[in-house]
């Protein structure tokens, strides 16, 4: 019998809806989930190799007990419940000598998070943290700086957009489907699009400018844009006047941040600069100037994300086809929302070990700061951190320096990974517990912001092939074994889900037919007269005092980014449309589209060395060298290398990628202390290596 | 060539290689064989970069080299619709096809031992859908369609752009 399941893909954190044909058990085919206007029959790479990752076993196929030293990797299969008595009877006595406060949980957040959240209030800790700080948490800080709102509540409406200008944000390559194909059809339309990047990736291929800026000068270009759209009125006069604050101070400190000053910092002529302004004018307030997805790079980040955040103000582009638009939640259209369960737990009133919230006051609790967290498993301040649970997450790859994390992880008493691959973080841990692919698990519900508000579920395609579970029985199962089985009163995800649509009106069995559920049926655009913004005063705050009494300047002045000394260069790292964050560099099909990284350097760079593309080079930082091949190219800054990231794992099990390519976290030495002050991003893009040829 | 061809809108391929994904999943093509790729082609010369990718599986041609030089007739191409396929069984692996095909089309397994191709899905085709490369291309960058229809869907596409265009 052959049946189609509606679900949501779990191979990047993007969880694009899709629709997956099962026969007598086997899963046959998947593709996007049509009933999705924008997603289509589209489906990624990734997506398209959801399959082979389940036929893998190159990854945890049952729960693992660690039988040597740390990292190992000698490990001995164990039934769950043997694997769950050595985590509880760990995790009890940590709990007994430090309190619950001491365990801590990092995950990649997303719209699932809700269970994992209530499991970790649930033991009595503050601390759950996601992968934020090596993502988007600057150009959320920066968000909540300028309007008083997260960076997720804006949306943006490309199809529409006469100008798209994106910082380095690689929409073509960090690839959401949806997205990508509004860009195109804004493209298609006729929208210019500018590109600014150290590198040009395929993104520049696409657009109607590109600008090879020097890099981590993005502040200082953004400076000489708002110099230039302030001094000629090139903004949206009656919109200013009714929701932004502060701007007579914006244009005193500007004032000596003009488009010829930007052009010496950044490499950038001030005429383009002045056309591209002309152009802004002519094309609001249907612009978008991105304000960055993952921009944790330069120490100035914050400040950078947070001018982009004002310009799209000034331009009008607030609430407005073919700009940003605010996505509707199931209370803007009078409905309610699905139930909260870590709002049946208990809160807990222990300060978070990361210091958010305390040490530092501007940066949100919700997520958390795992480098801060590090800090206080490596110092005991201000309290010991003894348990840590790693769920999908890969701080090892995703942070700096992979030795430094391990020698400070070295100090806990229990490291659990959960993971449906052997991730480097997982293979360092005590304990791995194998999570289901997503095909073959159901989640909680989520909730799906947009136009038009709905709910979307992600549910069991086929059975495991192997002995693993899914993360929601694995959280309860483990709560109930610590006693705190009063606050998951379910027994099934049934349970779960009926939970969850309680206040909704809606039944389970309503998302059979298409995977989600609508609450509007037109899209729901806000009265401009009538906008609201999160901050003291309601309006769009250019000089924000609240941030400013918590010790965040609003507007600081330039300082220039050291220049790489002689002989070395910036190391910049990314990622290409089929290969993301380390997780499929192993994967059966997605393996052969590419096996290594190269090291992309100038022509005249490489000239300078005697490097000719093709060559072996030597690349070095502190202690830490790789060999890599050369891809000489005009298509990079003199100043900078770039390689894709997630190449070079030393996990063994990885059999196709073991020693592949080199990891460019590695190459960031002492960079887990250095990250931008205000908003909280890693410094991922402040790291210098040389390059010498072998 | 098949009665069928596929096309390709460069502007909005972003090299996700999805397609080739697809077709792997699809076909089980064998480790190293890809029945369609997609090729990466890229200058710096201008003032702005080109970054372009270009979908290459086969030709389906009308009078098809490979069928000619098959010693054991597993290359055969369909008398409905002119593709051109290997029927398993009758493959005993000697390349003779590979070899002489210009473009080098057809692909070797070496799990199987013998010699794979896309046949534009055509188990698919037969139900009605399209190749699994092009039904789910991440931007709809790929069309499955005839040479009359591509050439009257391009040439619409062309005038409503003149229109568009006059002052």
């Amino acid at each position: 019998m052959k049946e189609t399941k509606y679900s949501i893909c779990g191979m990047c954190a993007v969880r694009c809806p899709v629709a997956v044909q099962v026969e007598d058990g086997k899963p046959v085919w998947i593709e996007g989930n049509s009933h999705d206007g924008g997603m289509g029959r589209s489906l990624c790479a990734k997506g398209g190799a959801a399959f082979a990752q389940r036929a893998d076993k190159q990854r945890p196929t049952a729960p693992l007990l660690r039988m040597g030293k740390r990292g190992e990797g000698q490990w001995r299969e164990a039934s769950w419940d043997e694997a769950y008595d050595y985590i509880t009877t760990r995790l009890n006595a940590v709990i007994a000598e430090h309190g619950g406060r001491s365990i801590m949980f990092s995950d990649r957040g997303g719209p699932f998070a809700d269970l994992r959240q209530a499991f970790v209030k649930a033991l009595g800790s503050p601390n759950y943290i996601n992968h934020d700080c090596t993502c988007g948490r600057n150009v959320h800080h920066a968000s909540k700086s300028v309007y008083g709102l997260g960076r997720k509540d804006f949306s943006y409406d490309y199809a529409n957009a006469r100008h798209i200008v994106l910082f380095g944000r690689n929409i073509t390559e960090a690839l959401k489907v949806k997205e990508v194909k509004s860009f195109l059809k804004g493209v298609k339309n006729g929208a210019r699009v500018t590109y600014i990047d150290p590198r040009a990736s395929v993104t520049a291929g696409k657009a109607t400018r590109y600008w090879q800026i020097k890099p981590g000068t993005d502040y200082a270009l953004l400076l000489g844009i708002a110099h230039c759209v302030l001094s000629n009125n090139y903004y949206d006069l009656d919109f200013a006047e009714r929701y932004i604050t502060g701007l007579s101070e914006f244009k005193t400190f500007l004032a000596p941040y003009t488009p010829v000053w930007a052009a010496e910092e950044t490499g950038i002529a001030a005429s383009e600069i002045e056309a591209f302004c002309r152009e802004l004018n002519e094309d609001r307030p249907k612009v978008i100037i991105h304000p960055g997805w993952m921009l944790a790079r330069y120490r100035d980040s914050f400040h950078a994300s947070r001018i982009i955040h004002i310009l799209n103000a000034l331009m009008g582009s607030i609430e407005q086809p073919g700009g940003l638009f605010y996505p509707k939640g199931p209370k803007d259209v009078g409905k309610s929302g699905l139930k909260s369960l870590a709002a049946l737990v208990p809160a807990v009133s222990e300060e978070r070990a990361d210091g958010c919230g305390s040490r530092f006051p501007q940066w949100d609790k919700g997520a958390g700061m795992l480098q801060t967290a590090y800090e206080a498993i490596e110092t005991g301040t201000p309290y010991p951190v003894k348990a840590y649970f790693v769920h999908r997450h890969n701080p090892f790859i995703a942070l700096p320096d992979t030795n430094e994390q391990r020698r400070i992880l070295d100090k806990l008493d229990l490291i659990v990974a959960v993971d449906v691959n052997f991730s480097e973080t997982a293979w360092f841990a005590d304990v791995i517990l194998p999570e289901n692919t997503f095909l073959e698990r159901d989640d909680i519900l989520r909730t799906e912001k947009g136009l038009k508000p709905g709910f979307g579920r992600r549910q069991q395609c086929v059975k495991p092939l192997n002995n693993t579970k899914a993360g929601w029985e694995i959280y309860l199962d483990l709560a109930k074994r610590m006693g705190k089985g009063e606050y998951f009163p379910f027994k099934s995800i049934e349970d779960i889900w009926q939970f969850q649509l309680q206040d909704t009106g809606l039944s389970v069995a309503d998302f059979d037919a298409q995977g989600f559920v609508k609450l509007s049926d037109k899209a729901l655009w806000f009265d401009r007269d009538k906008l609201k913004f999160g901050t003291e005063s309601g309006k769009i705050e250019i000089v924000n005092p609240k941030w400013e009494a918590m010790g965040v300047a609003s507007l600081p002045p330039y300082e220039a980014p050291v220049p790489p000394p002689e002989g070395s260069f910036r190391l910049l790292f990314g990622r290409n449309g089929y290969q993301a964050h380390g997780q499929h560099q192993n994967n059966p099909i997605l393996c052969e589209l590419l096996n290594v990284n190269k090291l992309w350097i100038n022509t005249a760079a490489a000239k300078k060395l005697g490097v000719k593309d093709g060559d072996q080079v030597r690349v070095e930082s502190g202690d830490e060298q790789g060999t890599i091949t050369a891809y000489v190219t005009d298509l990079i800054h003199p100043q900078a290398v770039f390689m894709l990231h997630g190449f070079g794992t030393d996990v063994p099990a990885k059999k196709r990628s073991v020693g592949k390519g080199l990891a460019d976290q590695m190459f960031m030495q002492g960079k887990l202390k250095e990250w931008d002050k205000a908003g909280g991003g890693l410094n991922l893009a402040e790291s210098f290596v040389t390059v010498t040829p072998v | 060539m098949s009665k069928y061809i596929v096309t390709q809108n460069v502007a909005d391929c972003i090299g996700c290689r999805a397609c080739e994904v697809h077709c792997k999943d699809k076909n089980n093509s064998g480790p190293g064989a890809f029945y369609c790729r997609m090729i990466e082609v890229t200058s710096s010369a201008g003032s702005l970069p080109r970054i372009d990718f270009v979908y290459l599986a086969c030709f389906h041609c009308e009078k098809a080299w490979c069928v000619d030089a098959c010693p054991t007739g597993a290359m055969r191409r369909r008398d409905k619709d002119g593709i051109v396929y290997v029927e398993a069984k009758s493959c005993v692996g000697c390349k003779a096809c590979i070899t002489a095909c210009p473009w080098t089309v057809p692909q070797w397994n070496p799990e199987t031992g013998k010699v794979g191709k896309c046949d534009l899905c055509m188990d698919r085709i037969d139900e009605g859908l399209e190749p699994a490369c092009v039904s789910k291309c991440t931007t709809g960058c790929l069309s499955f369609t005839t040479p009359g229809q591509a050439s009257e869907s391009a040439r619409q596409a062309f005038a409503e752009q003149l229109l568009r265009n006059r002052r």
